[in-house]
């Protein structure tokens, strides 16, 4: 189906380059000129991917980012289990943002785990002329009656709150002190803030940092031995499972892992987090904030890794050894060598099924890039790549490390011109969202939602890699692509086609 | 290593594996300050009791599990419905990428729908440029026929005014003069998707009778004896609007379904992606003015819209989700009396299908309490079927029921015998419910996909019917409506009934005598 692999690099290029003319031609001139700054087809040996990002999207478009409360409770807090996380303002964003993450955990769901529970404060209208903190402190008690073994609370602000005036911090502050201290975390995720879920992510950081690490007794006891091996995984969501298809692994290389941020991690792994001698970063975008944090206020160093296919896992298994002692140098080899005979017999079971297949991408915050080792360890190829809330240090990492001399890239697309991109560029697979998924099938398109891994997963580590490989085999070789077309009708001109 | 290639083991088996279970039980134990197991387990107990519910029941403040969405969703809903109609919806872009998220999890389907994106500087000086610069970009690249405004709590809360805006976007050129633009202010923080529903709809029929927010003159009504069909926020649009379609047909009554989204959520996988399919023209949201009446099938989905509509000189009848036997006699009967036509003998037979199918079934549903929480009128809908079936509606629970409702409910119990016992919970949320089942409990749960946190907790059955249903898949194309619609919703209730027997009784040796084939 692919057409790109029977092109010359020089070739893709010059169709990538018509392409996004083609794509601009249907804005106004305004939009046009503005779109073009996102839009661009990679030259190698670029120190980035030569597209601006982190703009605000533009009206109208049919951008497919979210907002700052997605990237604060959806991404950030929502995991921690053992808080509880209120959705303040009215039901809308927690309703529709209610366990849809997958962020898998352990607990007793409502006793003392709170995951996968809907907390808000159902702003009626005499909340908006009046003012929400009066709830917002009745709500605490309520909690706290209702909830005696929550370990916390958060507010993750909705776009209202930050309109209204309300003191958040003023009552999380008078709840804390009558609750003994008790951690309680006012959070200005707001919807309107930033351009994207990106500033919600940074939002969320900062409160880490002023109402876990700040409020901490500077004096208290150890709460464990700390050993030299002591580290922390940051930035992984346990999306399906993926920070423990990690975690094992740094644990069988003799390493420590003491907090997981945030996939079933719990108020004590952050409290701890300083402790660790090595901070391991897997999502840079959403966490490098308070990786850098800690580093200055606490000489945590950290260091981002990619456990997507077994290529980039050995590559950062061996980076991160490169932090500690020979222990560890040869516990990352031990584990390499563990795992080569499953990722061998993973390959040449789904190799062959995919070799040359064509890949076109649009996910969040590290996936755009991450995943292109794995994908690439099967055989595959990435013709097309972009994110909905990257900055410039993710486009320079895309660029040096992972993409190829062509590839079209695209930041914040518009629903249209990824629909374009892909009619043209007839790539074997999309992976993007939930939005993205039916439009692409409906076209005939293999996709996998590479944000919830569709219900799957985990994709991290070794033994997410075998059920990457097997999910991407079963989207592209799905016998119901060969049905899209009824045998009675011409399928001389077959092509992808988007919507007019 | 527990991972193999040859079998690929999915998370639900990976994780059991001793490797994994010794980790998270390390993890726990060394570094998530747990809290003591006996003291996990005594709140646990705890939180079944009377005491906690009363506790619970006195909440004033906090809403845990609600079963309700915000306006916007069913703004959006409604505007879908349209021929080559795009929702709009003025304010945060966050919240477009939730609706469309929610609604294609649910039917599997895309969703397109477009955002003003206002960002902080929007909030200080009014999204004006948004709107003005969105209708422009959205008008060029989807080329719609139509763009549907609906607002978020941000617009809303900072005062913005849609029709001002449009306005004056049409001034600036952004679209033409004529270029229709209905819109609703849809706050979120008043109602909740049903009242999404019942503005944007009103908002769209008033905007088409009314001049076009006085643009051109008001449309003059030349009654005809056509009937308009309003389905309400309904999770099952596409199998019902069809099963609608069917029985009009049946019929032989001319009829105008306003907001028909049964095709543009039920595209073919043909190779071609159609972002629009169906929907009510423009043509015939004028001619709607002109109708002998207006059925809406869901009275709390349209409370505003059907006045609107009695205005113009229709009659108006509003059912409440008509799943029952009952139920469907009335609409019949309803459009019978209206259209003048005889209920034709096909329809009969059908009732008769459903009747005999309920005398074959009924001895395994008689007596049998239900919990049953959703929208107001599926509520009632339901726990009339279950009446008729000889179950108990015991609970009915709607977090978006008012009033109005409660009494309608209560009326209801109090019509048949199997309704003594039963008792009415508006604005009430899931976290209530649990309450509820733990304290009053009952043989079934009736209810939308979260339902199966109240299933795992309180090991009641969880019979899903709803919105949204995420975890089943294709549930949305069977119809509810209808004898048809009856006789689904009886089998998805005898199925759940006849699983649940089967798994009490399926232990060789211990209970598996009464493991029986014919039941």
């Amino acid at each position: 189906m692919s057409v790109a692999n029977n092109e010359s690099v020089a070739e893709i290029k010059a169709r990538n380059k018509e392409l996004i003319k083609e794509v601009l031609a249907v804005y106004p001139e305004k939009t046009a000129k503005r779109r073009a700054k996102h839009l661009n087809v990679h030259e190698a040996g670029k120190s980035d991917c030569g597209v601006k990002s982190n703009i605000k999207s533009i009206p109208g478009v049919m951008t497919i980012r979210g907002c700052a409360y997605a990237g604060s409770k959806g991404v950030v807090w929502g995991p921690i289990k053992d808080m509880i996380h209120i959705s303040h303002g009215p039901v809308g964003c927690g309703q529709y943002s209610w366990a849809a993450r997958r962020n898998y955990y352990i607990g007793t769901t409502g006793i003392d785990s709170f995951v996968t529970m809907q907390f808000t404060s159902d702003f009626q209208e005499k909340d908006i002329v009046f003012g929400g903190d009066k709830k917002l402190a009745k709500i605490m008690d309520e909690i706290q009656e209702l909830f005696p073994l929550n370990n916390g609370i958060t507010v993750q602000s909705e776009c209202p709150i930050g309109l209204i005036g309300d003191d958040i911090e003023a009552v999380s502050k008078a709840k804390s002190k009558e609750f003994g201290g008790k951690t309680i975390v006012p959070v200005r995720c707001e919807g309107f803030r930033g351009v994207s879920q990106s500033l919600g992510h940074h939002i969320a950081n900062d409160a880490v940092r002023d109402y876990v690490f700040d409020k901490m007794d500077p004096n208290r006891p150890a709460p464990f031995e700390s050993t030299p091996y002591d580290v922390a995984i940051i930035g992984d969501y346990n999306i399906g499972g993926d920070a423990w298809s990690s975690r094992i692994l740094l644990e069988e290389m003799g390493l420590r892992v003491i907090a997981q941020w945030s996939g079933d991690g719990s108020l004590a792994e952050l409290e701890n987090t300083p402790l660790a001698k090595l901070n391991v970063l897997h999502c840079y975008r959403s966490m490098n904030y308070i990786s850098r944090h800690m580093e200055e206020k606490f000489g945590v160093p950290w260091c981002e890794y990619n456990f997507f296919g077994p290529s980039k896992i050995a590559e950062s298994l061996r980076k991160i050894a490169s932090f500690f002692d020979d222990k560890i140098k040869e516990g990352a080899e031990r584990v390499i060598a563990k795992y080569q005979p499953l990722m061998e017999a993973v390959i040449a079971k789904y190799r062959p099924r995919l070799e040359g297949k064509t890949v076109m991408l649009y996910v969040g915050g590290l996936r755009p890039r991450h995943v292109i080792g794995a994908y690439e360890d099967l055989g595959m190829e990435v013709v097309g790549t972009g994110y909905e809330f990257a900055h410039n240090d993710d486009y320079q990492r895309t660029a040096q490390h992972y993409v190829k001399d062509g590839t079209l890239i695209y930041d914040d697309v518009t629903g249209y011109e990824f629909e374009k991109f892909v009619e043209k560029v007839q790539p074997d697979l999309v992976g993007s969202g939930i939005k993205e998924k039916y439009v692409f099938q409906k076209m005939g398109v293999p996709f996998r939602q590479m944000h919830s891994w569709d219900y799957s997963g985990p994709y991290h580590g070794y033994d997410g890699f075998a059920i990457f490989a097997r999910d991407m085999d079963m989207a592209i070789n799905a016998p119901v692509w060969k049905m899209a077309k009824a045998p009675w009708k011409d399928d001389s001109n077959s092509k992808l086609l988007a919507a007019e | 290593m527990t991972q193999n290639a040859d079998h690929v083991l999915d998370h639900f088996d990976l994780f059991r594996g001793p490797e994994y279970q010794e980790m998270l039980a390390n993890k726990k134990k060394m570094f998530e300050n747990p809290r003591d197991e006996a003291e996990v387990e005594r709140v646990r107990e705890w939180a079944k009791t009377e005491e906690y519910k009363e506790l619970n029941f006195k909440r004033e403040a906090l809403t845990v599990n609600p079963a309700k969405a915000c306006q916007p969703l069913g703004a959006v809903f409604v505007a879908v419905g349209f021929e080559k109609t795009i929702p709009f919806v003025h304010g945060s872009q966050g919240c477009v990428a939730y609706y469309r998220s929610h609604f294609s999890r649910h039917f599997k389907e895309p969703t397109s729908c477009v955002s003003s994106s206002m960002t902080e500087d929007a909030a200080v000086f009014g999204g004006l440029n948004n709107m003005i610069d969105g209708l422009a970009n959205t008008l060029s690249m989807y080329k719609p026929k139509m763009i549907a405004v609906s607002t978020t709590c941000m617009a809303e809360v900072i005062g913005d005014d849609l029709n001002a805006f449009i306005k004056t976007s049409r001034e600036k050129g952004s679209i033409p003069e004529d270029y229709p633009v209905p819109f609703a202010h849809t706050p979120a923080f008043v109602g909740s998707h049903i009242t999404g529903y019942d503005n944007a709809m009103k908002g769209i029929i008033s905007y088409f009778w009314d001049g076009r927010a006085g643009t051109i003159e008001k449309l003059e009504r030349k009654p005809n004896d056509s009937i308009n069909f309003l389905g309400g926020f309904d999770g099952y649009t596409v199998g019902n609007l069809r099963e609608i379609k069917r029985i009009f047909g049946e019929f032989g009554i001319k009829y105008t379904i306003l907001g028909d989204n049964s095709d543009v959520w039920d595209t073919p996988t043909d190779g071609e992606y159609r972002m629009y399919d169906g929907g009510t023209t423009i043509e015939e949201t004028l001619e709607a003015i002109n109708a002998k009446a207006t059925i809406s099938m869901q009275e709390y989905c349209t409370e505003k819209t059907l006045p609107l509509i009695a205005e113009h000189g229709q009659e108006v009848v509003a059912l409440n989700h008509p799943i029952s036997v009952k139920g469907t006699d009335n609409f019949l009967m309803t459009l019978a009396r209206i259209s003048g036509k005889e209920i034709p003998e096909s329809l009969a037979r059908e009732r008769g299908r459903l009747v005999d199918a309920i005398a074959d079934s009924s001895a395994h549903i008689h007596g049998k309490k239900f919990a049953i929480y959703g929208d107001p009128d599926l509520c009632y809908g339901l726990a009339e079927f279950l009446l008729e079936l000889g179950a108990e509606p015991t609970t009915v629970l709607a977090t978006n029921g008012g009033k109005a409702w409660e009494k309608k409910m209560q009326a209801l119990f109090d019509s048949s015998p199997f309704g003594k016992n039963c008792k009415v919970y508006p604005g009430k949320d899931l976290w209530h419910m649990r309450s509820l089942l733990f304290t009053d409990p009952v043989d079934f749960i009736i209810g939308n996909t979260y339902g199966k946190y109240l299933e795992r907790d309180t090991g009641t059955p969880l019979i899903r019917i709803g919105f949204p249903i995420f975890d089943r898949h294709h549930k949305h194309r069977y119809p509810v409506w209808g004898y048809q619609g009856g006789m689904n919703v009886l089998v998805t209730i005898l199925d759940k009934i006849f699983d649940t027997i089967d798994l009490a009784t399926n232990v060789p040796a211990k209970t598996d005598y009464s493991f029986d084939i014919i039941r």
